[in-house]
């Protein structure tokens, strides 16, 4: 084979090779990332809406959950738990509410993203109900108790006496095409 | 035979075109040569800037703002702008020369690959003059602080580093084909010079991961601008993702700056030991363990964003690793001047320097890579002092040994040995005083990137500050060294500019023609 050959084959492997690694950078790592993150549960994250399956509710055991709100930098909304915590036995529906005030002079929406610590037990709380699968409109003064609705689960691993559930409200007005229709 | 080069004597237009539109290796291994020291220069200047603001505690210079800027840019124009270009333009002159190649193989993407740099760095430092200045959150740019809080400019920042991730792309494959295709006769790959070698697994590095970082300012500048929310967690996004994706191009960028330093001291030491290497085959398989582990080592750089605790011990485990292929080439380059007869002009100097001080700034990484250790050293000038070490005195130290070695082969001219030994004294001396004193602030609490500090640090502050403008002196020593050679340097026509050195480079007269091994060399 020429040299010319030759190096048009390593130029063309090359850039197919770099072309690759690009694509697996944006296409790959961060779905990747995020089911690592789903298996491990690592960094909190919560499951999507839970269907109870058959309701075994574990009295001898009780669980605290704590409930701890902050808003992201810039978010203005007063956000808080109603409760800052309870006390359930695992396999037992709970609602709770969270407070939240649009304080501001103008229509807003929020998204609040949810984090759980200790973060092995991910897998083992499951909401029902919850305010944070979708966002959260309000207009201009407008107050709001967002519910939830959580399960733990009966199989929460031994020694887990109390699990912390944090949201974090994000302001996400500007995402949004029309809030006001949001409002509808 | 072909014509020469274009000079002065041609006129000015034809003497331009020469340079802009050349496919010359040597020619444009001289432009990433100067290209690369003039940004060492600017970003020596940022460094400059930083030292002065520090000398004392409290604000006296610059505002925090500006502070901030000056960090940013001086990683960002050191690493991408000075280190690295040096290296590609080390690779242009030398890899062809000593593997009996007449060109590169691929002269016109070489052209380009550097022509497309000098408007990359424009771009970046034009950003300093924008409204609202340029980047400012660090040189890892770690989101959201590079994307929500960052200034406008860096829309600005983002094209530039694609560019030259373009650039160092081009680079590194036409490396490749060269080293594949273009080796003399008889050339195997076990008998290739080590710089080759170190140079070729660079590309390998280089083309697997400068697409990561084009990746990853990609999704910064659709976060910024198209409303994704890759980094972002209101959308359901992640900055510690952000991290993963940066370090996954960071930590085998480290490599890519310090292999082919290795390259260069493996060169020079047997040289001037006048015995051949010690441990050739184990140093090439040292240094592909290097590049392999470097993939599987990043997040060693982000055990403070929360972790399960396996995940911190494979990490601590794995970058520990690390130092047994460097440590069997330590022992190589010292087991090499064990009973040679050593002598110490400039590019040994040097290169025992960077022995010395880069096996120093690794076991400060060792010290780093302790999960449970790392939680009071991350962030603090402890991890600037150690990356210092290994990239400063790794590999700028080494570059510098490149020159003073390679430089009578480029231009034909000796330099003066008086004037070279006394830069390195000061280069060294100067360096020290100015890092060595950043681990004891770092262990005592300083954190990175503040304009200001407390008064317990004001005087290793001082210390700190001194030093680095005696380094800084010593890079301007180093450029008058050069010119003066250049200009006024006692002419040496030798082939084999020093006498233990062994290679195809010194079998070409001195200065190295415009043209050589159109005829393949004999190789056995």
């Amino acid at each position: 084979m020429s040299t010319d050959a030759s190096n048009r084959r390593v130029v063309v492997k090359s850039l197919f090779g770099a072309a690759g690694m690009f694509a697996f950078a944006i296409f790959v790592l961060p779905p990747m990332y995020d089911l690592f993150c789903e298996i491990t549960g690592l960094g909190g994250k919560t499951g999507d809406e839970y269907t109870a399956v058959d309701v075994r509710v574990d009295t001898s055991r009780e669980v605290r959950v704590r409930f701890v709100a902050s808003n992201n930098a810039s978010m203005p909304w007063v956000f808080k738990p109603t409760k800052d915590s309870v006390v359930v036995h695992p396999g037992e529906p709970t609602e709770i509410t969270y407070f939240a005030h649009n304080i501001t002079d103008e229509d807003m929406v929020s998204q609040a993203i949810p984090s759980l610590v200790p973060n092995n037990v991910a897998d083992y709380f499951h909401k029902t109900e919850c305010f944070c699968f979708e966002n959260q409109p309000l207009a201009a003064g407008e107050q709001a108790d967002l519910k939830l609705i959580f399960i733990i689960d009966p199989d929460l691993p031994e020694g887990v006496n109390s699990v912390t559930l944090s949201y974090t409200i994000f302001d996400i007005t500007d995402r949004m095409a029309n809030p006001i229709a949001q409002l509808q | 035979m072909a014509h020469g080069p274009a000079t002065l004597a041609d006129g000015w237009r034809a003497y331009i075109a020469r340079w802009v539109f050349t496919t010359n290796h040597k020619d444009i291994g001289t432009l990433y040569l100067w290209f690369s020291f003039a940004m060492f220069l600017l970003g020596g200047a940022f460094a400059m800037i930083i030292r002065a603001e520090l000398f004392q505690p409290g604000m006296q210079l610059i505002r925090p703002e500006f502070f901030n800027q000056m960090t940013t840019m001086h990683g960002l124009v050191m690493v991408f702008g000075a280190i690295m270009p040096a290296f590609v333009g080390l690779a242009n002159w030398m890899i062809p020369l000593m593997i009996g190649a007449p060109d590169m193989a691929l002269p016109r993407m070489n052209n380009l690959s550097f022509w497309i740099l000098p408007f990359a760095f424009a771009i970046l430092t034009s950003t300093l003059f924008m409204e609202g200045g340029g980047p400012n959150f660090g040189w890892t740019f770690y989101a959201p602080l590079s994307t929500t809080y960052a200034p406008d400019s860096v829309n600005f920042f983002i094209f530039a580093i694609h560019i030259m991730g373009a650039s160092s792309i081009m680079g590194s494959i036409n490396i490749i084909a060269t080293v594949m295709n273009m080796r003399a006769p008889g050339m195997t790959y076990m008998k290739m010079p080590l710089f080759v070698w170190t140079w070729v697994i660079t590309a390998f590095l280089l083309v697997a991961v400068m697409p990561v970082l084009a990746g990853a300012v990609t999704m910064m500048l659709m976060d910024i601008n198209f409303g994704t929310s890759f980094f972002d967690a209101a959308g359901g996004g992640d900055p510690v993702l952000f991290q993963h994706v940066f370090w996954f191009f960071g930590h085998p960028e480290v490599y890519i700056i310090i292999l082919p330093a290795f390259g260069v001291v493996s060169q020079i030491i047997p040289t001037f030991s006048r015995k051949p290497l010690f441990g050739y085959s184990s140093m090439v398989y040292a240094t592909a363990a290097i590049a392999f582990l470097s993939f599987v080592v990043w997040a060693h750089h982000m055990f403070t964003v929360g972790m399960p605790i396996a995940g911190e011990l494979y990490f601590m485990y794995a970058t520990m690793l690390i130092a047994v292929p460097t440590g069997v080439k330590v022992f190589n380059w010292i087991t090499t001047m064990y009973k040679g007869s050593l002598t110490f002009e400039t590019p040994m100097l040097f290169s025992i320097a960077f022995v010395i001080l880069f096996t120093f700034g690794g076991f400060t990484g060792l010290m780093l890579s302790i999960a449970a250790a790392d939680m009071q050293y991350h962030d603090t000038y402890f991890v600037v002092a150690h990356f210092h070490y290994v990239m400063v005195a790794g590999a700028v130290f080494s570059g510098t040994a490149a020159i003073y070695y390679w430089l009578p082969k480029w231009c034909g001219k000796m330099y003066n040995e008086t004037m070279g030994q006394v830069q390195f004294w000061v280069a060294f001396i100067g360096f020290n005083i100015a890092f060595m004193p950043q681990h004891f602030l770092g262990l005592a609490g300083m954190p990175r990137r503040y304009a200001d500090y407390g008064l317990q640090f004001a005087d290793w502050n001082m210390v700190s500050s001194i030093g680095a403008f005696i380094y800084g002196g010593a890079q301007l020593m180093l450029l008058y060294n050069v010119i003066a050679t250049i200009r006024n340097g006692k002419p040496t026509t030798e082939e084999k500019t020093w006498e233990g050195a062994e290679g195809l480079e010194w079998t070409v007269p001195s200065p190295a023609p415009y043209h050589t091994f159109a005829k393949p060399p004999e190789f056995k």
